[in-house]
């Protein structure tokens, strides 16, 4: 994408992608000479169709994926340079099926990476009980129950709480409000801006809703082909006329070309 | 109830075996799952070595358990017999359910799960340890449920290699043609299934994941605690009894044998401070043979016809003197020394029912090979293999019958005669049951079966260590009559008296034997 050019290494930057090219076994190139910058503080929602490479991107700034080439750097080490285990721990990561463990409590649940990094039982106890509060949970009633007795979007908050329960500074977002209703996942976005606007994390968010990420996001990266296509604010994404781009405007309900808006 | 009778008069010989009968189940199934899970783990992470692994112990599963607990016999370290090679055929029959549950169990989690386990930082073995394993547990429970119900069944085999429990009663019971004591151990046995069966599949229900509320993985941990605990002791309690400097004594599976068995015994502790263990119901001739070979054995009783044919493959001998000759210089040549003659000829003899004998005035076999082209036969498989079993017989008395004989388990063969299914069968002379069932030993009168005087045979090595039981064998030469022995094979089988109780009043009624 012409006009797109990589800042300088910073200590602004939180995650970079430099050249990066990926293919699974047997499939096709998801990430072809794949580049992005991403600020600290900033929530880049990345959009692109099915089969884009979105979940790729978040496998490979958290090491579950290596790049075959080209380097992902995470605050400024390439991730092959760090130990996965290190890096994962600093990176909150919800996933598109949630994927709470069915067999432990929902404080268990969001206590899982506190204990891991061995906190104390008191400061995690505290911890859980902060993290269902920010997440809208009331710890007294949740807090002892199991996943499956709670609707999807509580669940939801739960993978959020869990993703922030050591305080990293990066979160990683896969299609989290997929399954939601509309009503349910406005609910969801509300809850979103208020949570960040406390933690202020570096977000990196995928979906394929064009909409999801304009209510979300500070940045807004459209992906074709396995490259970006654009990556700007979403003020200056409505005025793209890169094609990959108005495709996805076009979805949009009152935002087409041909809208007559 | 006659059931209930024969457990009350055998109360703490029975609550033994089933003790026992618990024991051999439960230490193998808790062996079993301690290495069948890690390799379960093993399997499912590289299938390269899971696939041949869980082939292997599909065979092994196949393998009949008695086949298997006779292989066993001659190997090194595991083998032999008693609690232990038991414990390790049930281990290798448990493995498998427990191996296979295990990698269905941990296939059959959710990949979103494992992957937000890997995502959050979880390293492979806490990722095992905090996820897949406890959402795989109730699979796993599944498998253990399945290994135990069929370890309690296994187990009554095990009886066959001295093993002890509950198959006891139920070898018998075959042997003696009682039904009541086959029921005696085959009850408990099956009430025993159903409740681990019960038992575990509360635990299953229990365990499924999201039941357990707070608090309750501290009972879980508590039971898992004890359940170990026990395991341990009854361990413990089975490889502390591993003969440690004690006499072995064994005994072929029929009554007459257990009897001698313990006939060995009791005189040794009567007359010796030595300590015994008592090994009895192996299985047939070769399976003492080979357990007293391998040094498993230290004595049993044998007799001197069968030792000549079928341990040392000789030709048949008439003559009394000279088969003991040959047997004694045979058994000196293999390690083992032949004590002095018990007394009584436990040899062949050929029965027919009483009211034949009386209505048609049978008194020898001659008589009754008039009749026999009408009649039917059956005699026990060995006999019809030995050489001087069926075909010797039928050359030496011309006899033929209406079809082949059948070949059946030598204790069925009196039963099956008194019930009229055959006609003719051979027998133990001194069987308990030939006066039970009013049945009529046909004479001998062309001499054609061998004699079979019983034996002791130790193990020359245990005689050295302890010369003083060459005394206490001395003074029991020649005490056991065909009478005295007909009389305890019957209080045993008719009676159904306890063996030991059967055994001291004989020495009771011998005091010079314990030379006091």
């Amino acid at each position: 994408m012409d006009g797109h050019r990589l800042p300088p290494p910073s200590a602004e930057i939180a995650i970079e992608f430099a050249d990066v090219s990926f293919r699974h076994p047997n499939g096709p190139l998801a990430l072809d000479g794949f580049s992005l910058a991403i600020e600290r503080g900033e929530t880049l929602i990345l959009v692109g169709r099915s089969g884009t490479g979105k979940t790729t991107i978040l496998k490979l700034i958290n090491h579950l994926l290596l790049p075959q080439s080209g380097v992902v750097r995470v605050e400024g080490r390439a991730t092959s340079d760090w130990d996965p285990i290190r890096l994962r721990r600093r990176i909150g990561y919800v996933l598109q099926e949630v994927g709470l463990f069915p067999h432990m409590t929902i404080g268990r649940n969001v206590a899982v990476v506190p204990r891991l990094e061995g906190w104390p039982e008191d400061r995690v106890n505290a911890r859980v009980d902060e993290l269902l509060n920010l997440v809208g949970l009331n710890p007294k009633t949740y807090a002892d129950r199991y996943p499956r007795e709670l609707s999807g979007g509580q669940r939801q908050r739960v993978g959020v709480a869990r993703a922030l329960a050591v305080d990293p500074p990066i979160l990683l977002m896969d299609e989290p409000f997929g399954a939601l209703d509309p009503l349910t996942r406005a609910e969801m976005h509300r809850e979103f801006h208020r949570i960040q606007s406390q933690v202020r994390k570096t977000v990196v968010c995928v979906t394929h809703d064009m909409g999801e990420a304009f209510s979300l996001g500070t940045k807004v990266g459209v992906l074709a082909d396995g490259k970006l296509a654009a990556c700007a604010t979403p003020a200056e994404i409505i005025r793209s006329n890169n094609p990959e781009v108005k495709v996805f405007l076009d979805a949009l309900p009152g935002m087409g070309a041909g809208s007559g808006e | 109830m006659r059931l209930i009778e024969f457990w009350l008069n055998h109360g703490g010989e029975f609550l033994s075996a089933i003790l026992r009968h618990l024991a051999l189940v439960v230490v193998s199934t808790g062996i079993a799952v301690a290495a069948g899970v890690p390799l379960g783990v093993v399997s499912y992470r590289n299938p390269r070595i899971g696939g041949p692994l869980i082939g292997l112990a599909n065979i092994v599963q196949t393998i009949p358990s008695l086949a298997m607990f006779g292989f066993l016999i001659p190997m090194p370290l595991i083998g032999g017999i008693g609690a232990q090679a038991a414990v390790i055929v049930l281990i290798l029959y448990a493995l498998l359910p427990v191996m296979r549950t295990t990698v269905s169990g941990l296939k059959g989690i959710d990949p979103s799960v494992r992957e937000a386990g890997l995502a959050m930082g979880m390293t492979a073995r806490e990722l095992l340890y905090q996820v897949e394993l406890p959402l795989a547990r109730t699979a796993i429970l599944a498998g253990v449920r399945v290994a135990t119900v069929v370890g309690v069944g296994t187990a009554t085999i095990a009886a066959a290699i001295g093993a002890g429990g509950l198959g006891v009663y139920i070898f018998r019971g075959v042997a003696s043609v009682d039904s009541t004591v086959i029921l005696a151990g085959a009850i408990p046995a099956a009430v025993m299934a159903l409740a681990a069966d019960f038992a575990l599949a509360r635990l299953e229900r229990w365990s499924a994941p999201g039941r357990a509320r707070r608090g309750k993985s501290r009972v879980g941990a508590a039971a898992t605690a004890g359940a170990g605990a026990l395991l341990l002791i009854i361990g413990g309690l089975i490889w502390s009894e591993r003969s440690g400097g004690r006499l072995v004594i064994g005994s072929k599976d029929f009554t007459e044998q257990v009897i001698l068995g313990e006939l060995m015994a009791q005189t040794i502790e009567r007359s010796t401070p030595l300590k015994v263990q008592r090994k009895f119901n192996l299985g047939d001739t070769l399976v003492c043979e080979t357990a007293m070979r391998a040094g498993d054995l230290d004595l049993y009783v044998e007799y001197t016809g069968t030792a000549l044919t079928a341990i040392f493959k000789q030709p048949v001998i008439l003559d009394s003197k000279e088969v003991n000759r040959r047997v004694d210089a045979s058994y000196a040549a293999t390690g083992r020394t032949m004590l002095a003659p018990l007394g009584f000829n436990n040899t062949y003899v050929i029965l027919a029912r009483g009211d034949d004998a009386r209505r048609l005035g049978l008194k020898t076999i001659s008589d009754a090979a008039k009749y026999a082209p009408n009649w039917r036969a059956g005699f026990g498989s060995a006999f019809l293999d030995r050489e001087d079993g069926y075909r010797g017989l039928v050359q030496a008395y011309g006899l033929k019958f209406r079809e082949t004989p059948l070949a059946m388990n030598l204790s069925l063969t009196y039963r099956a005669l008194a019930e009229k299914q055959v006609d003719l069968i051979s027998g133990d002379a001194t069987n308990g049951l030939i006066a039970k069932l009013d049945l009529y030993a046909l004479e001998d009168d062309k001499h054609y079966f061998p004699p079979y005087h019983a034996v002791p045979v130790i193990r020359s090595e245990t005689l050295n260590r302890h010369p003083e039981l060459r005394a206490a064998f001395d003074r029991l030469a020649g005490k056991v009559s065909d009478q005295e022995m007909r009389q305890m094979n019957y209080e045993a089988d008719v009676e159904r008296r306890d063996v030991s109780l059967i055994v001291r009043s004989f020495l009771d009624r011998h005091p010079e034997i314990a030379g006091k």
